[in-house]
């Protein structure tokens, strides 16, 4: 699978907010590629700044920002486009899947109507055709045929519901990759099983690409190919969800897997990762975690480089190479 | 169960057209934790604050510390909530910002006459230690706060009158795993210390697992499958139990993922709840709601497949 032309090539994309009267970093050289029919999950706690990847690589960072590096969609660099080049080559491309589909779906437009402008914007289909590929899709996401979901609104549909619409619209342009923002959280995980099932299948049938976000590493170990875990905006470990899991290198990844509440191991104490996420603008220098790391020393004042370590890449000067017990 | 803190049965709650809790039973015991899961809507949040009286119940009885609730006077009732207290899911929205971290620890124990403003001083700087805040917290306001630090605020609060139960509504939803585990320690801890029965409400298997030792499982405002942790978690009985735990993250997903939506609270199927999703369904789940029956001492499941 990784042998074929990237779909998505990230090299070195840093982002950088004003807070208060100046320009504070919250996404550093991060660097990613996603190949025909992959799944890359983007992990790390709240804050960490995966949204904020994910609206830089669409074209839509905050107000002010400065974005920089280079964002590759099938070969063709996007930074350099107009504003206007880059919304249509990604309103195409790319479809996107927001964390709160309530806030992302108009609330007055029905279903049919939203669905259909994107359609005739990006495809130039006229508005006959537009809604009848509208319906298809619909079914498509496994909503039931026999509700005239076109003439719905949004709050007639329950969460579950409106997440298959998001993606239903996410897909409707045939983008050959799919950005989705915790796509789940806010789902029981019975529907979540449901979201996700359907996701793969939409990878595998028609090759789509995908860059899942999400805070949970248990999550996307089910379905996705690799994991990139951030910290206070740094990339620190990328391998495959499994490998995370398993045998993670960094010692932040390591806290996460230890925090996460196991089977069998019931009311014996928990080991959470001392200390707190630093906030923006107060990111200590060299390596970010140093603080709260266990394994910290004198060389961790120096920004440790992206390494490769067993079948991982790592950013820390004092790898794990033991197995999780 | 002779020595049961609390004893719900029967408990019902209608909004207008919405069924949201529908005749609910579970015991806790003296230091116990119980855990209530199911999805979003089931009614584990209604069935929180029908115990803690926060909302009248449409029907049903609750016992605590062997009195029924409904029977107390106004006044009984005020006094006998200092040995009930509860923590909300949003560590954002459940402290006053305007008060002062000591004024919202102490207010619990003013609204309950406990100790003069001297001593309720002093207890909260023993309640800060407890939840692992510095005395220097004492001053400042919520917002100063991380979500983590909010959550053993609220602790701090619900602790200060000594109560028996303390209901935790989605406790660490809010939180990242790391901070959640913290919270979580904090619990557990304070637990054993003070023998607190906690009913603990969370959509997170892993979390309800961790903490519980016996759980309900709720789906459209029912108990469909009620009883000890360990057990349901190794043989759930109940085909939406199963689903549940089946579609769980970390554990090893087996078949296909339940199909169709819950069905709306205002508009209720008759016979079994589940039926319009449940892989298992028969003519007699349309017509005839299954009864909760014990599969096991202090097992029950409401299904008709679970009647041998
Ligand atoms: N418009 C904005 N102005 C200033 N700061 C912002 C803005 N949007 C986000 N931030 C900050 O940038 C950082 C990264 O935010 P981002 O939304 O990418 O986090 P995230 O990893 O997606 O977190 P979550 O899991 O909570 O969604 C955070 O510290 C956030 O507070
Ligand atoms: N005050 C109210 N008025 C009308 N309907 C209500 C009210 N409170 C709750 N409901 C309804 O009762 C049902 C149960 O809600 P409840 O909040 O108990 O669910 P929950 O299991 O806590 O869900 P969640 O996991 O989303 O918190 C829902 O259908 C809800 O819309
Ligand atoms: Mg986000
Ligand atoms: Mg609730």
């Amino acid at each position: 699978m990784t042998d074929q032309a990237p779909i998505l090539e990230v090299r070195d994309l840093s982002v950088s907010l004003p807070i208060s009267g100046r320009m504070v970093p919250v996404v550093t050289d991060l660097s990613m590629s996603i190949s025909p029919g992959e799944a890359v999950a983007l992990v790390g706690e709240s804050g960490c700044g995966k949204s904020m990847t994910a609206r830089a690589i669409i074209g839509l960072p905050p107000p002010g920002a400065v974005v920089s590096g280079s964002i590759r969609l099938e070969g063709r660099e996007l930074t350099t486009l107009s504003p206007r080049e880059r919304r249509r080559v990604g309103g195409r491309g790319i479809g996107f899947i927001f964390q709160e589909p309530m806030t992302s779906l108009h609330p007055t437009l029905s279903i049919g109507q939203q669905m259909t402008d994107a359609l005739r914007y990006n495809l130039n289909l006229p508005t006959r055709v537009a809604r009848d590929r509208a319906r298809e899709l619909l079914a498509r996401v496994g909503l039931p045929k026999e509700r005239d979901l076109l003439n719905a609104y949004v709050h007639e549909l329950s969460g579950g519901m409106r997440q298959r619409v998001m993606i239903a619209m996410a897909i409707s342009c045939n983008p050959k990759l799919v950005i989705a923002d915790e796509p789940t959280t806010a789902l029981d995980v019975t529907i979540q099983a449901q979201v996700l099932e359907l996701l793969i299948a939409m990878r595998a049938e028609i090759g789509l690409a995908m860059l899942y976000i999400s805070h949970d590493l248990e999550v996307v170990a089910e379905f996705c190919d690799r994991a990139i875990v951030m910290y206070a905006g740094d990339q620190v470990e990328a391998g495959t969800p499994v490998e995370c899991l398993k045998m993670p290198h960094h010692p932040y990844t390591r806290g996460l897997v230890d925090a996460i509440p196991h089977a069998g191991e019931a009311r014996a104490r928990l080991s959470p990762i001392p200390g707190q996420v630093p906030s923006l603008g107060s990111w200590p220098r060299g390596c970010r975690f140093q603080p709260r790391c266990p394994r910290q020393d004198d060389r961790c004042a120096t920004r440790p480089e992206l390494a490769t370590v067993v079948r991982s890449e790592v950013r820390c000067w004092h790898p794990l190479v033991g197995e999780v017990s | 169960m002779t020595d049961a803190l609390l004893d719900v049965a029967g408990l019902s709650k209608s909004f207008h057209q919405v069924h949201a809790v529908r005749d609910v039973g579970f015991t806790i015991g003296r230091g116990e934790t119980f855990g209530i899961v199911g999805e979003s809507g089931s009614g584990k949040s209604t069935t929180a604050r029908l115990v803690l009286r926060l909302v009248e119940p449409t029907r049903g009885v609750i016992r605590f510390r062997g009195q029924d609730l409904a029977t107390l006077s106004k006044e009984a009732l005020r006094r006998e909530r200092r040995h009930m207290q509860m923590i909300f899911q949003d560590p954002f929205g459940s402290l006053n910002g305007r008060m002062t971290i000591e004024q919202l620890i102490a207010e619990p124990m003013e609204v309950h006459h406990i100790g003069d403003s001297v001593e309720r001083r002093r207890r909260v700087g023993q309640l800060l230690a407890e939840v692992g805040l510095p005395e220097a917290a004492r001053h400042r306001f919520p917002h100063e706060f991380s979500g983590g630090q909010r959550q053993r605020i609220a602790i701090a609060r619900a602790l200060a009158t000594e109560p028996q139960l303390i209901v935790a509504d989605e406790p660490v939803s809010a939180l990242d795993v790391s901070v959640q585990a913290q919270v979580l320690n904090l619990l557990l801890d304070l637990q054993q210390r003070h023998g607190l029965a906690l009913l603990f409400i969370s959509h997170d298997l892993r979390v309800v697992e961790f903490m519980c030792d016996r759980i309900a499982v709720m789906y459209l405002g029912t108990v469909v499958e009620e009883g000890p942790k360990a057990e349901i978690y190794a043989e759930p009985r109940h085909p939406y139990t199963r689903a549940l735990l089946e579609s769980a993250p970390g554990r090893a997903r087996k078949g296909a993922p339940l199909k169709g939506d819950i069905p709306s609270a205002a508009n209720l199927p008759t016979g079994c709840v589940f039926q319009s999703r449940c892989p298992r369904a028969f003519d007699r789940c349309t017509h005839e709601a299954p009864q909760p029956r014990a599969v096991a001492p202090s097992h029950r499941v409401a299904c008709h497949l679970a009647e041998e």
